[in-house]
């Protein structure tokens, strides 16, 4: 049985449509990618399978009692609100120090358990959001975008960690990316993302796919190959998936 | 009997302290203060009815303040922003609230009581219901304390970990009803709201985890009570304004303090 599954899922924004007909399934333990240009609804579907969102057409299961470590885009911290690390790690089920303390280690930030969430640096601050996800010893991991602000070696070693986290822990990994290159070679899966499922397979799979050079071009360079990207490519219907800034 | 008077009136702003701090600080955090405007200014309207139906305060001040903080839970759903529909439910209300008023036949109304507070007039009856309300604001808060601040950090966090950020946001709205119907006899309609926000906003500056923030912020909002209540007693000033202009003198003294700080460090 799937960890977690999408079927026929529609979410429209206000008049624009988001997500037309998505099917999506995740098996214990694998790693899969889902990839996009900006606006392909990748955030919303991920949103849609935490439960943050609700489609407007299709349904979501969840294996029972799922536990699901979910890495957000970015995560606003109101600066009236006081944070140390270590209270973050507590939320929202308290776990003990040594818990907390090798769930730091784990996510490659020991020692920063006493510091107040602000002051960390981008790429601590998304370790830290990896650290909390792991503490609930998850099922499936989910992560947004979670190399945004990142710099390249930074985002290496994040996704490096990502993969032993998988390897200690034996959890599923669904991951939002734009970083096609890095990601790719990591994944089990690909899912290639615009509104509705492109194509889907094994990295290999689905970089040979006509669908997919259609979205991303045929170079090495396929994150410069985004822009190019026509809106005309050939789909039985229209999106303007460009324009749209609240799935971000 | 004086000290029996001063007791009942300390205690009324102790309580008030309490359960205004507490909850307090879920209103900076989730930057919730017109919200809590909104909700304290509809107070005057249940004032109102309370006595052309001739009804308890407490309960008249407590059902309207639950509806108008319901009617923006329901609003929020639907969008977002809704800063200018909350100040036109502010003001509305308390404007409504002031001419129904006026309009009630009979005697004439000090309405001053309602819209700066009274704690002199406080009986034990009113004692017993301040300290209700503020042992149930603090009970709810401690039950739901971990799910209530996870959804304030983020609700598609809460999301994912099973928490329904929708359900917290009713039980702060819940809340913030009680808080209005327990401390509009000591601050009265118009400074509710600053007795929510100021000792929050005081103690943010000292405290490194929110349960730091919340505890200090009683701590402070009990202080200011008490200094207040002197003040006023010695000034022959009226006691809420009193607290409020102490909380905000200890926000000056906070807010001064870390800036001379931080320079020094």
């Amino acid at each position: 049985m799937s960890l977690i599954a999408a079927k026929g899922v529609d979410v429209r924004y206000g008049g624009q449509r988001v997500l037309q007909g998505v099917d999506i399934a995740i098996e214990p333990g694998e790693i899969v990618t889902i990839v996009g240009p900006n606006g392909s609804g990748k955030s919303t579907l991920l949103r849609v399978l935490v439960g943050a969102l609700k489609p407007q057409k299709g349904r979501v299961t969840r294996a029972p009692k799922l536990r699901i470590g979910y890495v957000p885009q970015r995560l606003h911290i109101d600066p009236t609100l006081p944070m140390t690390v270590n209270r973050f790690l507590d939320l929202p089920l308290r776990v003990g120090p040594e818990d907390a303390a090798s769930a730091l280690q784990k996510a490659g930030v020991p020692g920063v358990g006493k510091r107040q969430m602000a002051d960390l640096s981008g790429g601590q601050f998304q370790r830290v959001l990896l650290a909390r996800a792991i503490l609930g010893r998850p099922d499936i991991l989910m992560l947004d975008e979670a190399t945004q602000g990142l710099d390249q070696p930074g985002s290496a070693a994040f996704y490096r960690q990502i993969e032993a986290v998988r390897r200690d822990l034996g959890c599923a990994v669904l991951m939002v990316s734009h970083e096609l290159h890095v990601v790719m070679s990591a994944s089990d899966r690909v899912i290639c993302l615009n509104g509705h499922v492109c194509c889907e397979g094994t990295p290999e799979v689905v970089s040979a796919a006509p669908a997919y050079r259609e979205l991303f071009g045929t170079g090495t360079g396929g994150a410069l190959a985004l822009y190019r990207h026509e809106h005309d490519h050939g789909h039985d219907h229209d999106h303007d998936h460009h324009h749209h800034e609240a799935a971000e | 009997m004086l000290d029996d008077f001063l007791v009942r009136v300390a205690l009324a702003g102790v309580g008030t302290a309490i359960a205004a701090g507490l909850l307090g600080c879920f209103v900076v955090w989730r930057r919730m203060a017109y919200f809590g405007d909104a909700t304290a200014h509809a107070a005057v309207l249940g004032v109102a009815l309370a006595l052309g139906f001739n009804i308890s305060i407490f309960a008249g001040v407590a059902v309207v303040a639950l509806a108008m903080s319901l009617l923006i839970y329901a609003l929020a759903e639907r969008d977002a922003s809704i800063d200018t529909l909350l100040g036109v439910l502010a003001h509305g209300a308390l404007a409504l609230g002031l001419v129904a008023v006026a309009l009630i036949p009979g005697q004439r109304i000090d309405l001053d009581a309602y819209l700066f507070g009274d704690v002199v007039t406080v009986t034990r009856w009113d004692l017993a219901v301040i300290w209700g309300g503020a042992l149930l604001v603090s009970a709810v808060l401690w039950w739901n304390w971990s799910a209530l601040l996870t959804a304030t950090l983020s609700p598609d966090l809460a999301y994912a970990a099973g928490i329904n950020p929708r359900r917290e946001q009713l039980i702060l709205t819940l809340l913030l009803a009680a808080v209005v119907a327990v401390a509009i006899k000591v601050v009265g309609a118009l400074l509710i709201t600053a007795l929510l926000i100021i000792p929050a906003a005081t103690a943010r500056r000292y405290a490194h985890t929110p349960e730091r923030m919340a505890l200090l912020s009683v701590a402070i909002g009990i202080l200011a009570a008490i200094a207040g209540l002197r003040v006023a007693l010695l000034l022959d000033t009226p006691v809420g304004p009193s607290i409020i202009c102490i909380a905000a003198l200890m926000f000056a003294v906070a807010t001064i303090g870390e800036q001379l700080r931080r320079i020094g460090a």
